[in-house]
């Protein structure tokens, strides 16, 4: 078991280094941040007095030492654009992601799961199909797309709802439906068969043989179980959530950490992209880690294979 | 086993037992974009790229103040819905199945020579794997558009080293488990070199899978183009895509000129619909390994 735990995070430290690698070699070829940077007109002196600012003057292993060594302390440099730490500005958009992601979060659980277990009581019923069509149809919308019809409805002709911003409740309601919805989806089809395979299980069947009134078999004993893989993928895509809502930011201005990423890769913000897309990298691989182990915890096949 | 075999054999008046289920409406709307985009240029009443700025915001032909000369109304710089919507089927079209094809060659083939090879080679791919899967896969194409700059070409290329992985992955442990089975056994006893063998034995078996992928794929695929090109490093203007339509309509949309950002999704969500629901029934019919994904 230990050296199961022990590998797994080898791995993950592997990947998180190669991402550094990939990372910090893409920003680069992207091109030079300097030229963006001066000002109209500025002398060749200039840049290149920027360039030394920015170390962008050494060979790129030296850069790369120096981004190592600064990442292993905890200091993932200083934004160009911006000329304050990486960090600071990571942490004053992190609450709006979150709380964007939350919500969508919440929004899509509460859509998802009872619509699945509906579908899995009534298989086939009225609630099965149109449990599949809505889930159909979030995974095939564009988030940004359903932001934009949001926006045209709630926004412009019933001017209920701010078409863009943050700050209220108010502002987030769309962004988070917006957000929500696939992922909703996605709830639901897991709870539809995981709720179909509980329901198919002995115990399920003891339960009944035993008397019990069904709704009481659903909400005791067949739910309780079912929602074990549910809340597992839910937790990895409160993650994801955070690092893809980069179109859904656009759409509605909302000030996260997609639109932080997006605005350092237009400006060759090279440390503000480094450090976005290694924290997100780092999230995704710490969580997909911990599932593993915690599956290798309950499950001793998983552990023994090589 | 044998069912499997009995299935097949099945005489011809059952063939409509396997049809079960097919999804005729999706199978239409995807047949009729196809026709769309292939004859985008005798279809389109219009130019999709050059517009009269005289005929600006003029909204669809059953509004107030449309008209017939155009039936879906005209944009920001006065071009005709109508034929921008036929045109950017065609780049629809053809972005999101050269960027599926390739993704799905790179990946079966890498998936292949992971999964049967073994060893440092499966340790290096699959290495590599989960660095790309670090990366959402909109960030890794904002990326690599940031690198390339933004070209129907480039794109493909970008959406096809982005989404390979999700083929690798997959066929990767399909091989896993076929190359434990007896043909396979028997083939390297008779001798054959190991390229051999994963041509003729273990490619024609993880093709169904690829296929299934490919066409849920497909709608992924789609969506990431209209959204990089919504962001503005897509399929560069004046090229009539439908993300760049609704990168445009949002220039109108504060003032309630709905088409321009109506149409446009309605397209894409069509498309993506379709090609979702194909994959569905083609992942219950092809692959019976599949369905739980």
């Amino acid at each position: 078991m230990i050296s199961y735990i022990v590998r797994r995070i080898g791995y993950s430290m592997l990947s998180l280094f190669l991402l550094s690698l990939t990372i910090f070699l893409f920003v680069r070829v992207t091109g030079d941040p300097t030229t963006l940077l001066v000002e109209p007109g500025a002398s060749q002196a200039d840049i290149d007095a920027m360039r030394v600012r920015f170390g962008l003057d050494q060979p790129i292993w030296v850069q790369y030492w120096t981004f190592m060594v600064s990442l292993v302390h905890g200091d993932l440099g200083q934004s160009f654009y911006y000329r304050t730490p990486v960090f600071e500005l990571y942490l004053t958009r992190l609450p709006n992601s979150l709380l964007l992601a939350l919500a969508a979060m919440v929004f899509s659980l509460l859509i998802g799961i009872p619509s699945g277990i509906l579908a899995a009581v009534r298989v086939g019923g009225f609630w099965d199909r149109s449990g599949k069509v809505f889930s159909l149809l979030g995974l095939s919308l564009p988030s940004f797309w359903v932001g934009l019809v949001l926006i045209l409805f709630f926004s412009v002709y019933l001017e209920w709802l701010p078409s863009s911003g943050s700050g209220t409740v108010w502002h987030l309601l769309m962004p988070a439906f917006a957000l929500g919805w696939y992922f909703a989806a996605a709830h639901m089809r897991l709870t539809r068969s995981s709720m179909l395979e509980v329901l198919g299980s002995e115990y399920i069947k003891l339960a009944r043989l035993k008397g019990l009134p069904e709704s009481r078999v659903i909400a005791k004993h067949a739910f309780k179980n079912a929602l074990i893989p549910v809340l597992t993928l839910a937790g990895i895509n409160l993650v994801i959530m955070i690092n893809v809502a980069v179109v859904v930011e656009t759409v509605f201005a909302w000030p996260g950490i997609g639109r932080l990423l997006y605005e350092g890769i237009t400006f060759r913000d090279f440390p503000v992209v480094q450090a976005v897309v290694l924290l997100g990298g780092a999230m995704i691989v710490v969580v997909n880690m911990l599932i593993d182990i915690l599956y290798a915890v309950i499950d001793p096949r998983i552990r023994l294979e090589k | 086993m044998a069912t499997q075999a009995e299935v097949a054999g099945l005489p011809a008046r059952y063939a409509l037992v396997r049809m079960e289920g097919f999804p005729f409406i999706p199978m239409l709307i995807l047949a009729s974009i196809t026709f769309l985009a292939v004859f985008a240029d005798v279809l389109a009443p219009y130019d999709p790229e050059v517009g009269s700025l005289g005929a600006r915001f003029r909204p669809p032909a059953w509004e107030a103040r449309g008209s017939v000369e155009h039936l879906l109304g005209t944009d920001h710089l006065g071009r005709d819905v109508l034929s921008r919507l036929i045109f950017g089927a065609r780049v629809s079209m053809v972005v999101g199945f050269t960027a599926v094809i390739f993704a799905g060659v790179v990946g079966t083939g890498l998936g292949i020579l992971s999964g049967y090879l073994g060893g440092w080679v499966d340790q290096v791919i699959m290495r590599i794997t989960d660095t790309w899967l670090a990366l959402p896969a909109l960030t890794f194409a904002l990326f690599l558009t940031a690198i390339v700059g933004p070209s129907e070409m480039n794109i493909v290329i970008i959406l096809g080293l982005v989404y390979w992985t999700r083929y690798a992955r997959v066929i990767r442990g399909e091989v896993l488990s076929l190359k434990e089975r007896e043909f396979v056994r028997l083939a390297i006893v008779a001798g054959c070199s190991k390229w051999t063998i994963m041509r003729r034995h273990i490619l024609p078996n993880v093709l169904n899978s690829a296929i299934v992928l490919g066409t849920l794929m497909l709608g992924v695929v789609i969506v990431t183009e209209a959204a990089l090109s919504f962001l503005g490093v897509g399929v560069p203007p004046p090229k009539p895509a439908w993300g760049l339509m609704l990168a445009d309509g949002k220039k109108g949309l504060m003032v309630g000129y709905w088409w321009l950002t109506v149409l446009p999704g309605l397209c894409i969500m069509l498309m993506v619909l379709s090609a979702n629901l194909l994959g569905d029934w083609l992942r219950v019919k092809l692959d019976p390994q599949l369905r739980q994904l």
